[in-house]
């Protein structure tokens, strides 16, 4: 058997099956784009919600937390948090760190303004409206 | 060392271990963060020494890549390399922006830091393991370009293998998919979703490429079996890899807002992409045992066992552990994820990079191999690590399996703080293992510094 088999059969299938497999992801991507729009909650995405994805991104807030639990674990779930918490707490936690708790995981102070914590909350309020089918299971995140 | 030019790998080698040495430093502070919460802060926040925990094994992986594929395409293409003086520009450029970035992450906030290197002008900041300010991003594509040029220039004055074919394709995808690092849209849901073409296709494709070819060299190298025959084999790896990973994309899609019929796409693909781990595992101790001749270097030989068997376990098994959509409904996020992440990392891709490391520098030092006296000492680096990296992985399992109940099933759901809590003893745990890991990785280094009777060429 192995020697009917040669290498230039197993890399034409290489080659084909790759490709096949590519263009089908491009299809199933194409697909996904078209139904996005109904999902996405991209109609909430105000300017004030753009500029809190920028604040997210700037300050790597990943780097500890989870957003539809992608990033690190080392913090809580944050992609449910306005639904967990609220938009008066979400503003009050971040203004009050760090804790200072000994021992106890710290989160920095960002110094952010008024409107600046207002898009925080209005980027965390979008995410929470995305339809991820229904994860996370509970709203402990 | 067969030709002159291969000697350019030797200094990205040695970049790659003093980087590999920086991450596991790094890794040792988080982890010690994750139980005494406060260490290091304000100095070091845990988001800092995570970016320079990730970035630093990205940086030096590639290093490895590199300084492999500059030590293997000459001897395949049977032919000096194209600029060995372009080789060596490229490793201090690269050098200098990893550094570089990586001073940048702990010297200032990295809000400052983004508003200083250009994040205005084209968003890419603040996504997990795409952290590196624009500069740096470009940096890297100009280096990989300049790479590529040079060893597609090597190729084509000489001879083609499969090896070296298969080793470029990853290559080439590799700096194609990073374009996608420069795309971030407003749109969270398109953001994650392209996020993966290069994180998943990286890892889960295009790099598997990468890491079969190098194996193959080795293999080849060190148990003389017929390059037909290996070659066939590569192909064959390579065929499940693709086939499977490029559609298994799909089970980073269950539950950030793309349709749910990827449920079943990714549950499906994914569940297969054991199938080329497990294969690369065969095809390692298939070839070692119908070796034709005795290698000296019995250290590359086990390392490259090794990568085999952790490969397999770290991103087959530990990968399928959580990739079925009714499971990962549970686990997504959780421990369970890292604990897969670290031995798949260390399995795949640290280990082939030790592989090649361990083949290769005694050849650039100008022996066969070493010493039996430094063999002894590396092999006992290899099971100190090894070991060390499969209690990292239990004791992360562990701790991912016991959150997933205390936080996600149980009927009466306890907080994150809460549960990190409970679960803190599996985190010392895995911080002795870490501990242990580091003692391996100083003993790595010592074997390079062992001196003993060598055999010659």
């Amino acid at each position: 058997m192995a020697t009917r088999f040669t290498k230039s059969m197993a890399r034409n299938i290489f080659f084909g099956g790759s490709l096949f497999f590519f263009l089908l992801f491009l299809a199933l991507t194409f697909d996904t784009n078209q139904k996005l729009p109904k999902r996405d909650n991209s109609q909430n995405l105000t300017a004030s919600a753009i500029h809190g994805k920028k604040l997210w991104e700037t300050n790597n807030c990943i780097g500890c937390h989870t957003l539809l639990g992608e990033g690190a674990y080392f913090a809580p779930e944050l992609g449910n948090v306005y639904k967990r918490r609220g938009p008066d707490f979400i503003k009050a936690w971040i203004k009050s760190q760090p804790t200072g708790a000994p021992g106890r995981r710290q989160m920095p102070q960002f110094n952010f303004t008024e409107q600046e914590l207002d898009d925080l909350v209005e980027f965390l309020k979008y995410t929470s409206e995305i339809n991820t089918n229904n994860w996370p299971p509970n709203i402990e995140g | 060392m067969q030709y002159q030019s291969q000697a350019v790998a030797k200094p990205y080698f040695i970049a790659a271990i003093a980087l590999f040495t920086g991450q596991i430093l790094f890794g040792l502070i988080m982890g010690l963060q994750y139980v005494v919460g406060d260490f290091l802060f304000p100095e070091i926040p845990f988001n800092v020494a995570r970016m320079v925990h990730t970035n630093l094994l990205i940086v030096w992986l590639l290093f490895g890549f590199m300084g492999a594929t500059y030590y293997l395409i000459p001897e395949e293409s049977e032919t000096e390399l194209f600029s060995p003086r372009l080789a060596i520009i490229t490793f201090w450029v690269f050098l200098a922006a990893g550094v570089a970035t990586i001073l940048g992450y702990l010297a200032v906030p990295y809000a400052t830091l983004a508003k200083f290197t250009g994040n205005d002008l084209l968003m890419t900041m603040g996504r997990e393991f795409l952290e590196q300010p624009l500069p740096t991003k470009v940096g890297i594509v100009i280096v990989v370009l300049s790479f590529i040029f040079n060893v597609l220039m090597t190729m084509l004055k000489g001879r083609k293998t499969a090896i070296s074919l298969v080793l470029v394709l990853g290559l080439v995808g590799l700096a194609v998919f990073f374009l996608f690092s420069f795309y971030n849209p407003h749109n969270l849901v398109k953001d994650k979703y392209y996020w993966w073409w290069v994180v998943h296709l990286w890892v889960e494709g295009v790099w598997e490429l990468i890491l079969g070819a190098i194996l193959a060299f080795v293999l080849i190298k060190v148990t003389g079996v017929d390059r037909e025959v290996v070659e066939k084999w590569l192909y064959v790896i390579i065929t499940m890899t693709l086939i499977t990973g490029i559609i298994g994309t799909g089970h980073h899609y269950y539950w950030i807002g793309a349709p749910a019929y990827w449920q079943v796409w990714g549950s499906v693909f994914s569940a297969l992409e054991p199938i080329p781990f497990f294969m690369l595992t065969i095809f390692a101790f298939n070839m070692v045992n119908k070796r034709r001749r005795e290698h000296p270097n019995q250290a590359a030989i086990l390392w490259a066992l090794g990568t085999g068997v952790m490969s397999f376990l770290g991103a087959g098994v530990w990968g399928f552990l959580h990739t079925l959509a009714p499971v990962n409904y549970y686990t997504h996020g959780t421990q369970l994820t890292a604990a897969h992440g670290h031995m798949a990392f260390y399995g795949a891709y640290a280990m082939v990079v030790l592989t090649i490391i361990s083949y290769a520098m005694p050849i650039l030092r100008g022996r066969a191999a070493n010493s039996n006296k430094a063999q002894v000492v590396e092999m006992w680096s290899f099971w100190l690590m090894t070991v060390a990296m499969v209690f990292i992985t239990l004791f992360l399992t562990a701790a991912g399996v016991l959150q997933t109940w205390l936080q996600r099933i149980s009927t009466t759901p306890m907080s994150f703080m809460a549960t990190q809590d409970s679960v803190a003893i599996f985190y010392w745990m895995r911080e002795g293992a870490g501990v242990v890991f580091l003692i391996g990785l100083i003993v790595y280094i010592s074997s390079f510094f062992i001196k003993g009777e060598t055999k010659a060429k």
